[in-house]
Order: structure tokens, then C-alpha cells, then sequence
């Protein structure tokens, strides 16, 4: 009779404990796989900053090469200028240096067009290698961006979703927000399929 | 869809990687079925085989591979620029690290993958590939070669092989013991007897049939993965189009890796059961249709 009852105590207090230790250790690796994602958000972010500095330090030398061949361009030279000041403002959110990283963008597009009406400049040696490096660098913002934001939305999902959100919630993890891609890039993906077989 | 098709396809490879070893099994039992009448034996037998082979094959380097498709390694980006940006970028993607590049002079265009886990990952392209393809193209490609990486199919594909060429020697020793064996009929059943030697024999082909199922489902997911990664399906469907398009078969593609290129290097006409690859045409339409 009374070890009956000693043995259901004993048992009552194992599955206790189980069921904390159970709950401890689903804390402990939420906790850890939310580091996990802050960190690569914020490793994602830096792969973006790396190329947003190699520009902003290329762009300079851009500006002397093409004033030797078109002086009279000075307003889209000034434009690029300007837009390359805008990034360096620390004091903007992400967000915003996208932004001002999508006008510098454009503004580039429209000195890089200046090469049809100078051909001196197009053939310009110095110009075609830093053309080259400048679009490779827009090439890896444009996918540095994808990855941030594939990550944000990987991380925002954990926040959200049980019983993750609990532990977010109490070490206050906080959701992030993406980037806004323009609207021209995203033109750009479209591609133009011509075949017949559509079905 | 994109991501619906991903799943799919993973599920898909589970099953059949888990028939393939029952299968293995299978016919390793058969075996010491037909010589003795039990099936234990065979399938420890099977299973030390199996596992031996597949060990000695993952150990084999991404340098035999490239040795064997004359390929010559890119160490960085001063000569193909565009090239080695689209790997790192793909790469960084992927959340992998980068894969090392190497070339082949052949003027048929191509590509494929190796290294049995994403730290001794390479991709290697044909200059024909880099000739034909524009830029957004080539980085489908790659990004098709990238997905390979990841996913660890390079793993899976060796495994299968491994496990035909096991199947393959299983099936033939029993086959030459059998002539050889003067066993007693007795404790075996007439219909199992007849069933195991059916199994012992077609063997090699089924095995064969289920390792190029693997494949074609890898392709599948690899292109799948690869849009994931550009979020340009039109890219890679074009670059399915021009390379598909080209008759001219990779001269310098040795037979043994043919399967592990992004398109049949060697443009063979088999059949559908036998081929490494699924129909350029499949491929292109589920890419629209993501």
C-alpha cells in the first residue's frame, strides 16, 4: 500500500523533471539558433557595407577619368557627386543608405551612358577597368541584398513562430526589417521568354 | 511553387535512396538464398560490400575528377572576371563557401560540380560555355552547379554508383557460384528459388534504372535551388535552350563522369529509364512554370 504510493510520488516527480529539463534545453537551443540568425543578418548586412565602401572609394577616380574627356557633362558628374555624398551619413538606417545607394546607382547609369557620345573616353583604358570593377561591385550589392534579405525573413520567421517567439520575446530579439529593391532591378529580372511552348 | 518543388524533390530522393539500399540487401540475400537457403549471410555480406565500396569512393579527390575531364584550376579573378564573380556570388547565396573554379578547353558548352561536401566543393566549365552564354545565363548555370554543392548531391551520386557497381559485382559472383555450386535442394521453395534467381539476374539493370532516377531527381532540384538562388528562372531556362541545343558532344568528358555535368556532355540518345538527365524540354517547362 505505501510503496504504492511511494513509487507514484517518485514517479510524479520524475516526469516534473523531465518535463523542465525538456523546456530548458528547447530555451536554451531557441536562444541559440536566434543568435544564430542575428548574426548572419548582421554578417549579411557587412558583406553589403564592403561593397558600398569599395564603391564610394572607386568613384572619385570615375569622376577625374570621364571630367578629362567631357567637361561639359558637369551636371551628371555633379549628380553622381552628390549622390556619393549622401552615402556617407551615418546617422541613416538601412534603409535609407539603400535608398541613397539606388540613386547613386542611377546616377552612374547616366555617366556610364556618356561613353556613346565620347568614344575617346570609351576607349579610355583606364575608364574600361573601372567600369568593369564598378559593375562587378553592383553585381554583388544586388546579391548581397537578396542574401539580407532571405535572412531577414528566415529570422523574422523564428521571432514569429512557437516556441521561438517566447524567447525572443523575453531577450528581446527584434524583428528587422528588409530592404527595398527598385523598381527598375526588378524590371531588369523580368525576361522576355519567346518560345511557343507555353503550356 | 519554387519552394513546393524543392520539398517534393527532396522527398522523392529519400525514397528512393531507401529502396535502393532494401534493394541491395535484397539481392545479397538472394544469393546465399540460392547457394545455402538462408539469406542472412548475403545480406551482411551485401551491407560490408556496400559500405566498403561507397567509403573508398567518397574518399577520391576532387583533383582525379579534374584530371579526368583535363581541367585546369582558376585561382582568381583577374582573367575571368565575370566568371569568378558569378561563383562567389552564387556561393555567398547559397551561404557556402567558395567553391574552387577550373576550365576546360572545349568549345561544347557545359558545366559540372564535385566535392562530396560543400567545403571541398569545385565547379568546372567548358570555354564554350563561356563563349555561348551571355552573363545572366552563365550565372544560371552556375548557380545550378552551386545548388549541386549544397544540396550534397555530389555525396548522394557517388553513393549510387557505388551501390551499382556493388550490386554489379554481387550479382555476378553469385551467378558464376551458382554454375559452380552442387548444393542440396532442400528447405528452399520452389517459388522463392525462382524469384531469387530472377532477382540475381536482372539486377545490374535495375540498379542502373534507380541510380539514373536519382540523378534526374537531383536535376530537378538543382534547378529548382538554382532560381532560388538568382530569382531568375528565364536565365537558366535560356542557357537549358542554347546548351541542349548543341549537338556537338564534350570531347574531353570522360565517360564516368558524364552524369555529373549540368547537360549530357556526350549527347547520346538512350532511353528515358537509362538516361542521367531529364528531358531539356521537362527541365525548361518546370522552370516557367516557377
Amino acid at each position: 500500500m505505501e510503496t504504492g504510493l511511494g513509487v507514484g510520488i517518485l514517479i510524479f516527480f520524475i516526469v516534473i523533471i523531465i518535463g523542465v529539463a525538456g523546456l530548458v534545453i528547447t530555451w536554451f537551443t531557441s536562444y541559440n539558433r536566434l543568435v544564430k540568425y542575428r548574426n548572419w543578418v548582421e554578417e549579411a548586412w557587412a558583406q553589403i557595407d564592403v561593397q558600398l565602401k569599395r564603391r564610394y572609394d572607386l568613384i572619385p577616380n570615375l569622376v577625374e577619368t570621364v571630367k578629362g574627356y567631357a567637361q561639359h557633362e558637369q551636371e551628371t558628374l555633379t549628380q553622381v557627386i552628390e549622390a556619393r555624398n549622401q552615402m556617407n551619413n551615418p546617422d541613416n538606417s538601412r534603409n535609407e543608405q539603400m535608398a541613397a545607394n539606388n540613386q547613386l546607382e542611377s546616377a552612374m547609369g547616366r555617366l556610364f551612358a556618356l561613353r556613346e557620345a565620347y568614344p575617346d573616353l570609351k576607349a579610355n583604358q583606364n575608364f574600361q577597368q573601372l567600369q568593369e570593377e564598378l559593375t562587378s561591385t553592383e553585381n554583388k550589392i544586388a546579391y548581397s541584398r537578396q542574401l539580407y534579405n532571405s535572412t531577414v525573413m528566415e529570422y523574422n520567421t523564428k521571432i514569429q513562430s512557437i516556441p521561438t517567439n517566447f524567447v525572443a520575446g523575453v531577450h528581446n530579439f527584434i524583428q528587422q526589417e528588409m530592404l527595398e529593391t527598385p523598381e527598375e532591378q526588378r524590371e531588369n529580372v523580368k525576361v522576355d521568354f519567346n518560345t511557343g511552348d507555353r503550356s | 511553387m519554387m519552394y513546393k518543388q524543392i520539398e517534393r524533390n527532396k522527398r522523392h530522393t529519400v525514397f528512393i535512396v531507401a529502396g535502393f539500399i532494401v534493394f541491395v540487401l535484397a539481392v545479397g540475400a538472394a544469393i546465399t538464398y540460392l547457394m545455402a537457403g538462408e539469406i542472412f549471410t548475403g545480406m551482411i555480406l551485401a551491407l560490408v560490400l556496400g559500405g566498403a565500396y561507397t567509403a573508398m569512393m567518397l574518399m577520391s579527390s576532387t583533383n582525379v575528377v579534374m584530371r579526368m575531364n583535363h581541367a585546369h584550376e582558376v585561382k582568381d579573378g583577374s582573367e575571368h572576371r565575370r566568371l569568378w564573380d558569378a561563383v562567389g556570388n552564387m556561393a555567398m547565396v547559397a551561404r557556402i563557401p567558395r567553391p574552387r573554379l577550373f576550365i576546360i578547353k572545349d568549345s561544347s558548352p557545359n558545366a559540372f560540380a564535385t566535392g562530396t561536401s560543400p567545403e571541398k566543393g569545385a565547379v568546372a566549365v567548358t570555354t564554350g560555355l563561356l563563349d555561348q552564354l551571355n552573363h545572366e545565363e552563365m550565372e544560371g548555370v552556375i548557380a545550378h552547379e552551386v545548388a549541386h554543392i549544397r544540396n550534397y548531391d555530389i555525396r548522394l551520386s557517388t553513393i549510387a554508383v557505388a551501390l551499382v557497381s556493388v550490386v554489379a559485382i554481387i550479382s555476378d559472383l553469385g551467378i558464376r557460384m551458382l554454375f559452380f555450386s552442387r548444393g542440396g535442394n532442400n528447405n528452399k521453395h520452389p517459388i522463392m528459388l525462382i524469384f531469387a534467381l530472377v532477382l540475381v539476374i536482372i539486377a545490374p539493370l535495375v540498379a542502373m534504372m534507380i541510380r539514373m532516377a536519382i540523378s534526374r531527381k537531383r536535376e530537378y532540384l538543382a534547378d529548382a535551388s538554382a532560381v532560388e538562388l538568382t530569382r531568375n528562372p528565364g536565365g537558366l531556362a535560356q542557357a537549358l535552350e542554347k546548351i541542349t541545343g548543341v549537338s556537338q558532344p564534350v570531347s574531353e568528358a570522360s565517360g564516368a563522369s558524364a552524369s555529373i555535368y549540368f547537360a549530357d556532355p556526350l549527347k547520346r540518345k538512350t532511353a528515358q529509364l537509362f538516361s542521367s538527365h531529364p528531358p531539356p524540354k521537362e527541365r525548361i517547362k518546370r522552370l516557367y512554370n516557377m
